[in-house]
């Protein structure tokens, strides 16, 4: 009779699957009629979807094309540079995790995605370097685990070079064919990485702009807080496309002759602009949301205006906004595919070369169906790092 | 230069839109002056104190804290502000920074202090105040008496010349009041120049040098605790203190 301190829960609490169903399931007749109806529903809808998936559909298309629906038109012989990078940021993020994520093991299984990702029949070239990126996030995860306070900083310094990396090691370096590195046009840029790109430009650039519209829209000077205030009103009031295809048809006629810009780059330009709008008014819903006590204890410390916004009001506001800006995010990786019609071939638009080939008329929805998948992938992705960040940052805790 | 006071205020007025919040003050803080300013809500006492570091402004009249006269000039702000420690009713502590990172952020900040002595002198506060054991929680692990305590040490960290306390103990639980005085008597005993506005009584007939009523935006009366609370020359003075005291 030693053990009648412990305390079990009541029978009732303590759940398995049949109990469950029992109750949350079959509670009373019409739950059971609800349940069944609702699974034939399912049923009916998922079976169409899974027999296309599994029968019906011709997913040749996408693996013939797999390159063209990655690097686009980018020479196979300049590719390894793009895999070196993709093997930096990898390594990166397994440090990070190492470092910053040390419980998850959910994060641990995402290093392996390359291996699995090794098993598809890609060629031997991709296979070699997915299972060199699956050992460099390892190698990087055991390295932040190991020394987590040394690399902290390098890992840091690591994220900020990578965006110049990637641009470096895409664009390459020399001028002539036979010289190191070799420039590659951004006219032959395509698919995931032209999307990839814009999207990373696109948020890294707006960011630090949408930050400081929003501060200007709050300044006392006049100048600075109609500007901003203009700014913002103006570009969110006009279609990302129209923006785009002034970047692309009007930009060259203001310029002086014999200046051009690269019609990336215009893009790039464009979407950034174009996000910043709408970052700025995020912020500014931030930076309502402190109290003015906050603004007065930094003052009265003799913090000045900048200090009191670095240190003290925008981690807080930044803080409290996170699922917005995710979401703003995530917008903005979906929004670049506008570039298609404007003539790049990120993946929507190497989308419609592919489906222009005599040889896959008709296959529109194998093709679309796996950008999709590529899509939603990567914005799930966003989402779940963010959801990883705010549990962290501790939002809503203090 | 000892005797010269350290806050003059002369004939300062301060309206919000057509109300008269402040009418003409007057007033001299000697160095190592322990000031108590009381009197009804909305009668311009928290006004008056928070015109002393400029989170208000005043429209007329002069004030020179410390030889540096107030202006729109934000150097002369700025340094005034550094000079002069103020603790909140609301505590306003950065909730986003743990109470070691709170108390040397300005320090390192505005004095460009080393991090390694800004640390060493935030946690030697934080004995002074009781809570060392505290110094890595976020504020909101803590009740607000250990938070209006990391407020006080936070001040005083940028080693001011003044320190404004603006009803410090209003939006504490009686339980915790005490804990925050006796940081505040101490404070008045090391010799610290302090303008506070409280209806703490015991405090001010502890250490106060001087008591400042305030109504309707004027001082309508001042002297010792002593002269103030024994022997009081307004009625109105004599109708708030009836009020406050009598229970």
């Amino acid at each position: 009779m030693s053990n009648l301190n412990t305390v079990l829960p009541p029978v009732s609490e303590r759940s398995n699957i049949l109990r469950w169903m029992r109750r949350n399931l079959f509670g009373s007749w019409y739950d059971a009629l609800l349940t069944i109806l609702g699974a034939l529903i399912a049923y009916w809808a998922v079976r169409g979807f899974l027999t296309w998936v599994f029968t019906v559909a011709e997913w040749e298309v996408v693996s013939t094309n797999m390159r063209l629906l990655m690097i686009g038109q980018y020479p196979l012989e300049h590719s390894d540079r793009l895999w070196v990078w993709l093997g930096f940021l990898v390594f990166l993020s397994g440090n990070s995790i190492g470092i910053w994520a040390r419980r998850s093991r959910f994060a641990v299984v995402l290093l392996l995605i390359p291996a699995l990702l090794a098993l598809f029949p890609f060629g031997d070239s991709p296979r070699q370097w997915l299972i060199l990126l699956c050992i460099a996030g390892l190698v990087g995860w055991g390295f932040g685990r190991a020394r987590p306070d040394v690399l902290k900083r390098s890992v840091i310094a690591g994220w900020v070079i990578s965006l110049p990396v990637i641009i470096l090691l895409t664009h390459g370096l020399s001028e002539s064919e036979s010289g190191f590195m070799p420039i590659v046009r951004t006219n032959l840029w395509g698919g995931l990485l032209l999307t990839f790109l814009l999207t990373v430009v696109g948020i890294l650039f707006s960011f630090p702009i949408g930050v400081l519209l929003a501060l200007g829209r709050r300044s006392e000077l006049p100048i600075i807080r109609w500007f901003s205030v203009g700014y913002i009103e103006i570009v969110r009031g006009v279609p990302l496309i129209t923006i785009l295809f002034m970047a692309q048809l009007m930009l060259p006629l203001f310029l002086p002759t014999g200046w051009t810009v690269d019609r990336v780059v215009r893009a790039m330009v464009g979407i950034t602009l174009f996000s910043a709008a709408y970052l700025a008014e995020n912020v500014r819903g931030g930076l309502q949301a402190i109290p003015r006590g906050q603004f007065e204890a930094a003052h009265a410390l003799g913090l000045n205006g900048f200090q009191t916004m670095t240190f003290v009001i925008l981690p807080q506001a930044l803080r409290l906004i996170i699922p917005i800006l995710v979401g703003q995010f995530i917008a903005v990786f979906k929004d670049t595919s506008l570039v298609a019609i404007v003539g790049l071939l990120d993946l929507v638009g190497i989308a419609k070369t592919v489906l222009a080939q005599p040889e896959f008329l008709g296959l529109q929805r194998e093709v679309y169906a796996f950008i999709s998948l590529i899509f939603w992938v990567l914005s799930y992705g966003m989402s779940y790092l963010s959801q990883q960040l705010e549990e962290r940052l501790g939002v809503g805790k203090r | 230069m000892a005797d010269e006071p350290i806050i003059k205020v002369q004939d300062v007025h301060k309206w919000y839109g057509n109300f008269h919040a402040l009418k003409g003050i007057n007033m001299e803080v000697k160095r190592r002056e322990v000031i108590v300013i009381f009197g009804p809500s909305g009668s311009g006492k928290s006004t008056f104190i928070r015109t002393l570091n400029r989170l208000e402004e005043h429209q007329r009249g002069t004030i020179i804290v410390d030889g540096i006269e107030l202006s729109h000039d934000v150097r002369n702000i700025e340094q005034i502000r550094s000079e002069t420690g103020m603790v909140f009713q609301q505590f306003n502590l950065f909730p986003h920074l743990t109470v070691m990172q709170n108390i040397v952020l300005a320090p390192i900040q505005v004095r460009k202090w080393k991090k390694e002595k800004a640390e060493e002198i935030a946690m030697q506060l934080l004995e002074r105040v009781g809570i060392p054991e505290q110094a890595h929680k976020y504020p909101g692990q803590l009740s607000g008496g250990q938070q209006q305590r990391v407020a006080i040490a936070r001040s005083l960290a940028m080693q001011p010349k003044i320190m404004l306390f603006d009803e410090p103990t209003s939006a504490l639980d009686p339980e915790m009041i005490k804990e925050v005085l006796d940081v505040m008597i101490e404070l008045a005993k090391s010799g610290m120049t302090i303008l506070a506005v409280t209806h703490e009584m015991g405090f001010a007939r502890a250490v106060a040098d001087r008591m400042v009523f305030f109504d309707k935006g004027e001082i309508v009366e001042q002297g010792t605790p002593e002269q103030i609370f024994n022997n009081p020359q307004s009625d109105r003075t004599k109708l708030f203190l009836s009020q406050i005291l009598r229970h």
